[in-house]
Order: C-alpha cells, then sequence, then structure tokens
C-alpha cells in the first residue's frame, strides 16, 4: 500500500507533468487506433466486396494490386462450368476522376452477380441492368455526390452515363461506387474479354483444396485463394496494415519520449527521497520498481484514456456524411490489446534510462543535494 | 573475541568494530579519516565531537555502509559492511540512521513515513503496524499518526525520524547531530527521549554532535580530530 503510495505521491505532486505525459500516450494510443482501425476497415471493406456471396477468388498470379489482373474471360467460363462451382462471377475494378470527384470505384458486373442481385435497391429495378452499354447503376453516396437520381445522365470519367439505378449498401466502397455492365466496363477501361478477378462460390466448401489444385493445374497464370487466405495475403492489405501500425508506432514512439522526459524529471526531482528509501533499506529492484510502477499508471492511464478518445472519434468520424460507410467502428480485442501492451512497453521502454539513473545513486552523495 | 568486559564485570558483546579505517576524498587529495580504531558494544550510547569536517559524520556513513573506506574495516556483529548483500541487509536490521535534517517523506504521513523501512524489509504490515504503536506510544505520536509531515512541528518531526530509524529494531542506532535543527527546549525532550529509548530497546548509538553537554550524557565521549579518535574521555 505504501509502495503504492509512492508512486502515486510523485504523480500527484507534479500534476500538470503527470497529465501532459498521459495525454501524450492518450492522443499516441488514439491515433494508432484509429488509423488501425480505419484501415482494418477499408480492408474489411474491400474484402467484403470480394466475399459477398463467395468464399473464394480467382486473379492473376503474382500480380500486386488487383487492378492490374486479368482474368481471361475463357477462363472464368471454364472455371464456372466445373462442377464443383455454384457459381462464378468475373468483376472488373477501374478507377476513375469527374469534376471535383478525383476517385470513384468502378465495378464491371454480370446482370447475376450477387452484387446486383442482392442489393438494396433505392431506386430502380434490378432485372434492368445490363440492357444497355451505357446504364449505370450508382451507390447511394455516389449518387449523392454526383448528384445524380434515377433517369439521369451523368458526367463519369470521359464518358456519360445513364443512371438506371440506385442502390444501398452497407459497404462504404460499394455505396460509393458505380456498377457498370461487365462488357461496358470492359470496353471504358481497354480492357476487353478480361475481368480482374473471377468470385467463386463452390457446392460445397470442401472442396477448397482440390478447387485451388484445378486453377494451379489448368491455368498456370491464375491462382486460386479463400477469401481469409487473400485477406492475409494480398501485399496492398499487408502494405496498409505495417503503414497504419508504423504510423501508430511513430504517434507511441513520441508518447514514449513524454514519458521518458517526465520520469527523467521525476526522479532528478526527488534524489534526495530516493537516497533517504536506499538509507531505510530499499534495495536496487525496489526504487527501479518504483520508477516503472510510475510510468506503467501514467501509461495505463494514457492507454485506457486513448482508447476512451480514439472511440469517441471513430464514431464522430463515422457520423461525417462523406465519410459514410468508409469507417468501420469494429475494434478488434486484438488491436486493443496490441495498443495496450504497446503503451506499456512504451512506458517501460521511457523508464528504462530514469530507473537505472536512479538505482545507480550512491545514498551518501545524494543525501547531501540539495 | 567480541566480548568485552563492563567495569561492573559483565560481559557484553561488541557490535561496531572499526580497524585502521583511512578515507580521502577528490582523488586522496582531501585526507578526512587517518587510521580510525574504534569498538562500541551492545547498548553503549557513544558521542562523537570535534570541529566540522573532522569526519564525524563521514565515520558514522561508513558505520552504515553507505560510503566505503580506503583501508581498513568496519564489522558490524563480526560482518563486514560493504558487502552489497551484507550492505541491504545492514541497512534493514542492523542499522537505524537519524540525520540533522529530519530526512521524512513530506506527502506521506507520520504513519507511512514511520513503515518505510518495515515494506522494505518485507516486514509483514501487522507486525509493522503493532510496532508503529508501540513506538509512537514512547514518543507521544500517536495522536499525529494520520497527519503530513508539513503539519508537524520540528521537534514531532525528529521524533518521527526515531521512531522510523527504530522501526526494524536496529542493533545500532546511527545519530548525526540529531538535535542540531532544533531549539533547545525541543533538543532536550528529543535527546531525552533518543537516550530513553536507546536504552529500553539495548540498541548501541553512536552519535555525532557538536553540543558538548548533550555528549556529557553519553556512556562514552571521543573526540574526533585530524582524522583520529585522539583521546576517550570518560563521560
Amino acid at each position: 500500500m505504501i509502495f503504492l503510495k509512492l508512486i502515486v505521491t510523485n504523480l500527484r505532486r507534479h500534476r500538470i507533468r503527470s497529465f501532459i505525459s498521459v495525454a501524450g500516450i492518450a492522443f499516441s494510443v488514439a491515433a494508432m487506433l484509429t488509423v488501425v482501425t480505419i484501415l482494418q476497415g477499408a480492408i474489411g471493406m474491400f474484402s467484403g466486396i470480394l466475399s459477398n456471396d463467395s468464399e473464394m477468388i480467382v486473379f492473376e498470379r503474382n500480380v500486386s494490386d488487383l487492378f492490374f489482373s486479368n482474368v481471361p474471360a475463357s477462363a472464368a467460363e471454364q472455371i464456372a462450368s466445373w462442377p464443383m462451382v455454384s457459381h462464378a462471377d468475373p468483376v472488373l475494378f477501374g478507377i476513375v476522376s469527374s469534376a471535383g470527384h478525383p476517385i470513384i470505384t468502378c465495378f464491371g458486373v454480370t446482370a447475376a452477380d450477387a452484387r446486383i442481385r442482392k442489393a438494396t435497391w433505392i431506386a430502380g429495378d434490378k432485372l434492368s441492368f445490363a440492357q444497355h452499354a451505357d446504364d449505370v447503376v450508382l451507390g447511394e453516396r455516389a449518387a449523392e455526390f454526383l448528384g445524380a437520381k434515377l433517369g439521369d445522365h451523368v458526367p463519369i470519367g470521359h464518358g456519360v452515363f445513364h443512371v438506371i439505378g440506385i442502390l444501398k449498401t452497407a459497404n462504404g466502397f460499394e455505396d460509393g461506387g458505380v456498377f457498370m455492365p461487365l462488357s461496358a466496363a470492359q470496353s471504358f477501361f481497354h480492357k476487353e474479354g478480361t475481368s480482374s478477378v473471377v468470385t467463386i462460390k463452390l457446392g460445397n466448401k470442401d472442396d477448397a483444396a482440390s478447387f485451388k489444385a484445378m486453377v494451379k493445374a489448368k491455368f498456370a497464370n491464375l491462382i486460386a485463394l479463400e477469401n481469409a487466405e487473400f485477406t492475409r495475403s494480398y501485399s496492398q492489405f499487408r502494405i496498409l496494415k505495417s503503414t497504419a501500425w508504423a504510423v501508430g508506432g511513430c504517434g507511441l514512439l513520441m508518447g514514449g519520449l513524454g514519458v521518458a522526459n517526465t520520469m527523467i524529471m521525476s526522479v532528478f526531482t526527488r534524489i534526495r527521497e530516493i537516497a533517504i528509501l536506499r538509507v531505510n533499506g530499499f534495495s536496487q529492484v525496489q526504487i527501479a520498481a518504483m520508477i516503472f510502477g510510475e510510468s506503467a499508471v501514467v501509461s495505463m492511464l494514457g492507454a485506457v484514456l486513448g482508447l476512451l478518445s480514439g472511440t469517441c472519434l471513430l464514431f464522430a468520424l463515422k457520423l461525417v456524411p462523406a465519410l459514410h460507410g468508409y469507417i468501420d467502428v469494429t475494434i478488434q480485442p486484438v488491436v486493443m490489446l496490441i495498443v495496450i501492451l504497446l503503451a506499456l512497453l512504451t512506458g517501460i521502454a521511457g523508464a528504462l534510462y530514469p530507473a537505472v539513473y536512479a538505482m545507480r545513486l550512491k545514498a551518501v552523495e545524494a543525501l547531501r543535494f540539495e | 573475541m567480541n566480548l568485552f568486559t563492563t567495569q561492573a564485570g559483565n560481559q557484553k558483546r561488541t557490535v561496531l568494530r572499526v580497524e585502521d579505517v583511512w578515507k580521502s576524498y577528490d582523488d586522496g587529495t582531501i585526507e578526512v579519516l587517518k587510521g580510525v580504531n574504534f569498538d562500541a558494544i551492545e547498548g553503549q550510547s557513544v558521542a562523537l565531537c570535534g570541529p566540522s569536517g573532522c569526519g564525524k559524520s563521514t565515520l558514522l556513513h561508513l558505520f552504515g555502509g553507505l560510503d566505503a573506506p580506503d583501508r581498513g574495516r568496519v564489522s558490524v556483529n563480526g560482518i563486514e559492511v560493504n558487502r552489497h548483500r551484507n550492505l541491504l541487509r545492514l541497512l534493514r536490521e542492523e542499522v537505524g540512521f537519524v540525520f540533522q535534517l529530519h530526512n521524512l517523506i513530506p506527502d506521506l504521513t507520520l504513519a507511512e513515513n514511520c513503515l518505510i523501512p518495515t515494506v522494505a524489509a518485507g516486514i509483514d504490515h501487522r507486525t509493522a503496524r503493532a510496532r508503529l504503536m508501540q513506538l509512537t506510544e514512547r514518543t507521544g505520536l500517536t495522536h499525529r499518526l494520520d497527519q503530513r509531515i508539513q503539519k508537524l512541528s520540528g521537534g514531532e518531526r525528529q521524533r518521527t525520524a526515531l521512531c522510523r530509524a527504530l522501526m526494524n529494531k536496529p542493533k545500532i542506532l546511527l545519530a548525526d547531530e540529531p538535535t542540531g535543527s532544533l531549539d533547545e527546549q525541543s533538543s532536550g525532550v528529543v535527546f531525552d527521549l533518543l537516550l530513553d529509548l536507546v536504552a529500553t530497546e539495548g540498541v548501541t548509538l553512536v552519535m555525532a554532535t557538536h553540543d558538548r553537554s548533550l555528549a556529557m550524557r553519553c556512556d562514552r565521549l571521543l573526540k574526533m580530530h585530524d582524522g583520529r579518535i585522539h583521546e576517550p574521555v570518560s563521560a
């Protein structure tokens, strides 16, 4: 109890300094949580597009970005005919810009695609999809920012398209995207006869391994992966995840420097007190434990505050109309755990030098310290 | 070997032995102790007198293992200090310190300050609390247990420091000008208490002091001069 009080006493003694340190850690934790969660959400959404009513994906082997993948229509047709395949949907991805909107994601899909069949149409008729080459269906948010409604003609990229439907989806990318008939998209993006990927629904999920083997055997330049496997291994996702953790890590490093500064000041301002504890039998380990304990309290308070403020920030971002559908406030427990652990490690690292300094203090010299 | 026969014929143990101890500072340019030899037996009160800078405090620091001699040997209960494991045991079990300045932690209460040595030594709270009550009763501080140090008078602070020094029942109490920062009246009260406590607890007291009248009340009075203990004077 007294040991705990010795830890807390010093934090209370220099309230403003302690608050700044806690705030530094909290800010870093909130930044890390926000960046990681937003990017995880984005990855989840992109995975969601691919895994819509499917459990596997076929794409060109050794491409680092699906936008550059080319799967021949003949391969898609052949795969669709295999007995183990329930349905195979070729999807072509493209990105265009429009006045005031630098990035609009386009999806070239067939009328049979689950993205069209199973979506909630808030305007138009799903049966009218792919009747004409210049027909498009807009996601609700895309319709909003393009200022388009059913029947309008909207400029998208270098073309003008007729809006035949508006659909609502929980996925931010789809909600802000444009759905074109596959053949129209192939022509628009100069990718005739190919799609970016083919999403696969198997009759029996247990056939996944044999499906992968068949793709490998029949198409040397294609690869089939299960959705979870794809999410884990796709290089763009890995880069995004690494970037998120690196950005968050930099934030935490800043917070760690704040803790180090606080702990150094904490030790320097109570050199005499540490000497008194040494004279009264405190071992070097007990002194170090006190210093580390102090930094752990700062880190933990910072982590808790950071998690709370980060979560609030994510909810606030979700309410921003422009980000509707792009923010997924599902904070994964493993992310929380990693963030807390990193905050704690940062605190411990920040207290390392001060603790060693305090341990090495010679009581007889420190007692003379004013 | 460690037994000493008193004038009354009682055999008492030597608890503190100092053999040819030398100590200098600034790479030997300032020689403070020049071959000090000294023994103290259990329950004895010893006053070290001498001018400022003669090495009294240095000697006390060596007794408590806070500093190491350049040459010579300091033993407490036959065990040489200044070896790490011994040093911790020494500070936790064998030796208690009282300084001129009380050296209490201002944000803690009187009770918490006194309990610090028991926390360091891992003594269970109930035993520590019982010892605290015993000592604060003796020193008249029971009603001040939950007071913060800032709210105590100078005399009360020094009495608190005395309680803290005796919490772990040390064999030797090292007091460096224990009443040096107090007025005459408080000084008398604290010194009476100090002598009373060391007598009833059976603690050996080694006290550095300028105050000859207080020094005269100890069992032995040693005069320090020029880095040596010159003349044992019978008090």
